[in-house]
């Protein structure tokens, strides 16, 4: 069996805020409180979470620049405490926000990076403009990286972090900040890596990243895993099924009221014009919608169907959102 | 030999960004320097008001205060704000070698870039100053030597500033520490020379300045007074494993949280 490509065992971290060593103090931070993790080799993971669940802390873990305050983690075998240097060689990381080297140039920043890693600079040059090309700014080798846009920095920091060829690429948040159209260009970069047969292991707080692009994903709150699984049964296990939402040329609480009493309809509520309802299946209860909306007296101007979602189960297991 | 490899790679780039910084780099670690020279080791003199041995007294501390600023700097600066913002140092800390190397190989280049300022300096400060009484060229290897263990003391002085210092309290480095630190280093003025002075004399032994710049006096004037060169070694290999052994610490905590 190949060796996985992140294992975590009750894993911590407490934040000091008393500092030194010694024992916790109530106003220490904890910021994982025993996470288990398992990664595949060529999965694409992701990890989702509202800013301060321990996202950042576990990826800070796994990448050997926070130290864990309890438990084991591994990196393709290596222990990120044990043999830091051994984890170093095996990952490449796009971190939150773009840090390139600003002494030097495109591609500069992608060479010296190699040749931390001991490639020879041939071979490095040849990888290098590949990978330039592959992320759409093979033109701008001899920039400045300060003449890069912010999404052109952050994708190379993509290329940065691939280019000594790590079995598992950590991302986080890449994409925060970008815009819908870089995004979307980033997203088809990652996808085409994961196409390669690359780990992949990523953290975000955007549900629609999460669910287009990961295989599996650890939901997690306040330093604990809440739930894991692939995007599609988790959203399965969202309560509340399908949202109908009609929009009516006028007030909807009338409609609403009778709605609640509808077979099917676990739950109805009205926005001024628009009726929304969770049914447990979606198509079935339209019809019914209609005709309770018609009966009271008002025309459908529009209907909405959104199947169960990330966005609703987050909402079932913390009681908040996301944002 | 792996972890040397990559302690190169880093070397390498530091070189790199250096070589395209060398204009900005001379100007900024010689330029006080020489206009102190110009001053002091040319004016006054010309005027009569500095006796004309002056100038073999200031050469020594005219140099040791370009090696010690440009190796303060060289590594302090960068530092303060890797870890201060852009933290563009991540990419260093991620590759494959240990984080103490990282901190080694920072030391590493700050020593190349006051031994630099050092190499600059010299013949500009005599060619401004004309012909310096007892100045002799001819202990080469002490001369070196007091370069080489003067830069790095101070570039772990500089890691350790560095990576203790938050971005806002620059400012407040150079005229808290800095600017006494020269001006009390014996750097214008040899360290006998303060007997007159008893408490002085032996309060600024704390000041590391002192012993590069005494170090400097046996090294270039030997026939003068000056520190022996024993106690120069010494206290500065004493301050460099102190200053390494702190700064090391110090960085390792910016470094991993």
């Amino acid at each position: 069996m190949a060796v996985a490509a992140i294992r975590t065992r009750r894993l911590r971290k407490v934040y000091r805020t008393s500092g030194g060593a010694g024992t916790e103090r109530p106003g220490d931070i904890v910021a994982l409180e025993g996470l288990d993790l398992d990664v595949a080799p060529g999965e694409f993971f992701g990890l989702l979470g509202p800013n301060g669940a321990g996202k950042t802390t576990t990826l800070g873990i796994l990448t050997t620049r926070v130290r864990p305050s309890g438990g084991e983690a591994s990196v393709a075998g290596a222990d990120v405490i044990r043999d830091q240097v051994g984890v170093k060689r095996r990952i490449g990381v796009v971190p939150q926000r773009p840090n390139p080297d600003r002494g030097l140039t495109v591609l500069e920043n992608l060479l010296y990076h190699a040749a931390y890693f001991g490639i020879a600079r041939k071979p490095a040059l040849e990888r290098a403009g590949r990978l330039l090309e592959s992320i759409g700014i093979g033109d701008r080798a001899s920039a400045k990286v300060d003449q890069l846009s912010g999404g052109q920095q952050q994708r190379l920091m993509i290329a940065r972090a691939l280019i000594h060829e790590p079995h598992v690429l950590f991302l986080d948040e890449p994409t925060v900040g970008l815009d819908p159209q870089a995004r979307l260009a980033l997203w088809e970069i990652l996808r085409n890596l994961h196409a390669e047969g690359r780990t992949i292991v990523m953290t975000t707080h955007y549900m629609e990243e999460a669910d287009r692009l990961c295989q599996r994903l650890a939901i997690v709150d306040r330093g604990r895993l809440l739930a894991l699984d692939t995007p599609a049964n988790l959203k399965a296990r969202a309560p509340g099924g399908t949202l109908i939402e009609l929009t009516l040329d006028g007030d909807a609480s009338p409609a609403a009221a009778v709605a609640v009493g509808l077979p099917g309809i676990l739950r109805a509520e009205a926005q001024r014009d628009v009726l929304r309802a969770y049914a447990e299946r979606g198509g079935e209860a339209v019809s019914a919608l209609v005709k309770v909306a018609e009966q009271a007296g008002r025309a459908v101007v529009n209907i909405h169907l959104a199947p169960p979602s990330l966005e609703t189960l987050f909402l079932a297991l913390t009681g908040r959102k996301l944002d | 030999m792996g972890q040397l490899r990559v302690f190169a790679a880093l070397l390498a780039r530091d070189v790199r960004v250096a070589r395209r910084e060398l204009p900005f780099f001379l100007i900024r670690t010689a330029m006080q320097p020489i206009l102190f020279v110009v001053v002091f080791g040319w004016v006054l003199p010309k005027m009569g008001f500095l006796q004309r041995g002056y100038g073999a007294a200031l050469l020594p501390g005219i140099l040791a205060i370009s090696l010690a600023l440009a190796s303060v700097q060289a590594v302090a600066l960068p530092m303060v704000v890797d870890f201060g913002w852009t933290r563009e140092i991540e990419d260093r800390l991620l590759a494959p070698i240990s984080i103490r190397l990282v901190a080694l190989e920072k030391i590493v280049a700050g020593v190349l870039q006051g031994a630099i300022a050092a190499a600059f300096v010299l013949p500009i400060a005599r060619l401004i100053m004309g012909p310096i009484d007892g100045l002799s060229l001819a202990h080469a290897g002490v001369i070196l030597g007091v370069t080489l263990l003067g830069a790095a003391a101070f570039s772990g002085l500089g890691l350790l500033m560095g990576t203790g210092i938050k971005p806002e309290q620059v400012g407040m480095m150079f005229s808290v520490i800095v600017a006494p630190m020269i001006f009390f280093g014996c750097t214008y003025y040899p360290w006998q020379g303060l007997s007159v002075i008893p408490v002085m004399k032996y309060a600024v032994l704390v000041n590391p300045l002192v012993y590069v710049a005494e170090g400097m006096r046996a090294a270039l004037t030997p026939t003068l007074p000056h520190m022996p060169l024993g106690y120069v070694l010494v206290a500065l290999t004493a301050l460099t494993l102190g200053f390494w052994v702190l700064g090391a610490r110090t960085f390792e905590k910016r470094a991993i949280s």
